[in-house]
């Protein structure tokens, strides 16, 4: 079986972002798929802390601290980028003006409950930051994880044993082995690795997998 | 005469007491107050409540504040950072208290307060533990907890321009929290890079019109060596 590395990964999630569409990618891992957009796509990228038409990385020596995204990394701004503020920026998502949000996971569950912001160890400092507004306020919550934890459990779960982002938010799962659907009905597999069957991952994730009519 | 322009950082605010709420813009370097951060630190106050996005990073600014206990509970949506060691310390000691808000629902509550809104309910965090023991309700086919607006004393922004009137621009990203912020406090100080002559600013660019402002400190920015 061929894995994805995490660039393969963001470039399957950007094949399935139109033209024309208003996007937000989270921090960390979501953020690659900005390297990935189609050239040929008009896609304006949204970030929490109030600019939309984010651009490529800037040059080194060309970085403006007062030009970041919600990562706080430098960024550039494209022709026709805006800027606003905090509350207006989470308007926009909380509004539903945002076609798609790209998030990290440590959860999923079959009826698509996001886990992303606490593992709930009693130690932890929590941090929320935008996850929670994102989840419910996109149009299409895509999610974008390794399938396995590193002790080889499924990241896609019966329930969240996590405490929550929000329940119900999860459209479309990208993972290093698979894209998967949630659908009112349950999970359903859209595209698997090249060399991994349907049964194995369905004995992987541990959660019933419907296939597509088109898939593998 | 209108004239919100004070000379000094340190006289912008002589008058906060201890046990005041003061909102800090600023989202990463972009918008912070440094200059009147530390000018609160060197001012003394204490047991403040502290509202910003975060919880201070490395060793200046608002985690320098923090440092100096100077900060009785802090209201924010991600303190955790890999540089956020002041705010960690203290938490865990149990000597600084935590009011952890999503994003959306901070800006929302600052927003509220500042616009005279009594209350408003959200979707966000329904649900989720962030919305125990708060009232919900369901609203057409969705479920909103209900969030109260958050009023501060002071808040203190940073941006861009100026005039004596309070009239205020901002520069890209740094505008994040300083125009709610500015509504949402009795007493908003402002440091700017530039003053300006009363009407140099156009009135169609202006973002932050004077009537939310009560002072303005110009500071002006550090030229880095080349």
């Amino acid at each position: 079986m061929k894995k994805l590395d995490r660039n393969q990964i963001a470039a399957r999630v950007a094949r399935d972002i139109p033209d024309g569409a208003y996007v937000n990618l989270g921090i960390g891992l979501p953020t690659l798929v900005a390297d990935h957009l189609p050239k040929d796509r008009e896609i304006v990228l949204h970030s929490e802390n109030g600019v939309l038409g984010i651009g490529p990385r800037p040059a080194k020596g060309m970085e403006d601290e007062d030009l970041i995204n919600a990562g706080k990394e430098p960024v550039t701004l494209l022709k026709g980028g805006a800027f606003f503020h905090h509350a207006d920026s989470f308007g926009m998502i909380r509004g539903q003006h945002l076609d798609y949000c790209v998030l990290g996971a440590f959860q999923v569950s079959v009826a698509g409950d996001l886990a992303n912001w606490h593992t709930g160890a009693p130690d932890a400092i929590p941090a929320v930051g935008g996850a929670m507004d994102l989840a419910v306020g996109a149009k299409n919550v895509l999610v974008m994880m390794e399938h396995l934890t590193r002790e080889g459990k499924s990241k896609i779960v019966e329930r969240c044993s996590y405490p929550l982002t929000a329940a119900r938010c999860v459209n479309r799962i990208y993972t290093d082995l698979a894209v998967i659907d949630v659908k009112p009905d349950g999970l359903r597999v859209v595209d698997i690795v090249e060399g991994l069957s349907f049964e194995e991952l369905q004995r992987l994730s541990g959660v019933p997998l419907r296939r597509l009519a088109t898939a593998a | 005469m209108i004239d919100k322009f004070i000379s000094s950082a340190a006289e912008a605010l002589a008058d906060v007491p201890d046990g005041a709420t003061v909102m800090i813009g600023g989202f990463g370097n972009a918008g912070m107050p440094a200059e009147l951060i530390d000018a609160l630190i060197a001012q003394g106050a204490r047991d403040l409540t502290v509202v910003n996005n975060n919880a201070g990073n490395a060793d200046a600014g608002l985690a320098a504040l923090i440092g100096a206990r100077r900060v009785r509970k802090i209201i924010c949506s991600f303190p955790r950072q890999t540089d956020s060691w002041h705010f960690d310390r203290l938490y865990r000691a149990g000597e600084l208290e935590l009011e952890l808000v999503p994003q959306g629902t901070l800006a929302e509550r600052i927003r509220a307060a500042g616009a005279g809104i009594g209350g408003f309910y959200t979707p966000t965090a329904c649900g989720t533990r962030l919305a125990e023991g708060k009232e919900t309700r369901r609203i057409g086919d969705r479920d909103y907890v209900l969030e109260s607006p958050i009023h501060a004393d002071y808040a203190l922004i940073k941006a861009d321009r100026a005039d004596r009137w309070g009239n205020l621009t901002y520069r890209m990203t740094a505008r994040n929290f300083g125009p709610i912020m500015a509504a949402a406090a009795k007493c908003t100080v402002v440091q700017v890079r530039e003053t300006v002559a009363l009407g140099e600013l156009d009135p169609e660019i202006v973002v932050t019109p004077g009537i939310f402002v009560k002072r303005v400190v110009r500071i002006a920015p550090l030229r880095r060596a080349a």
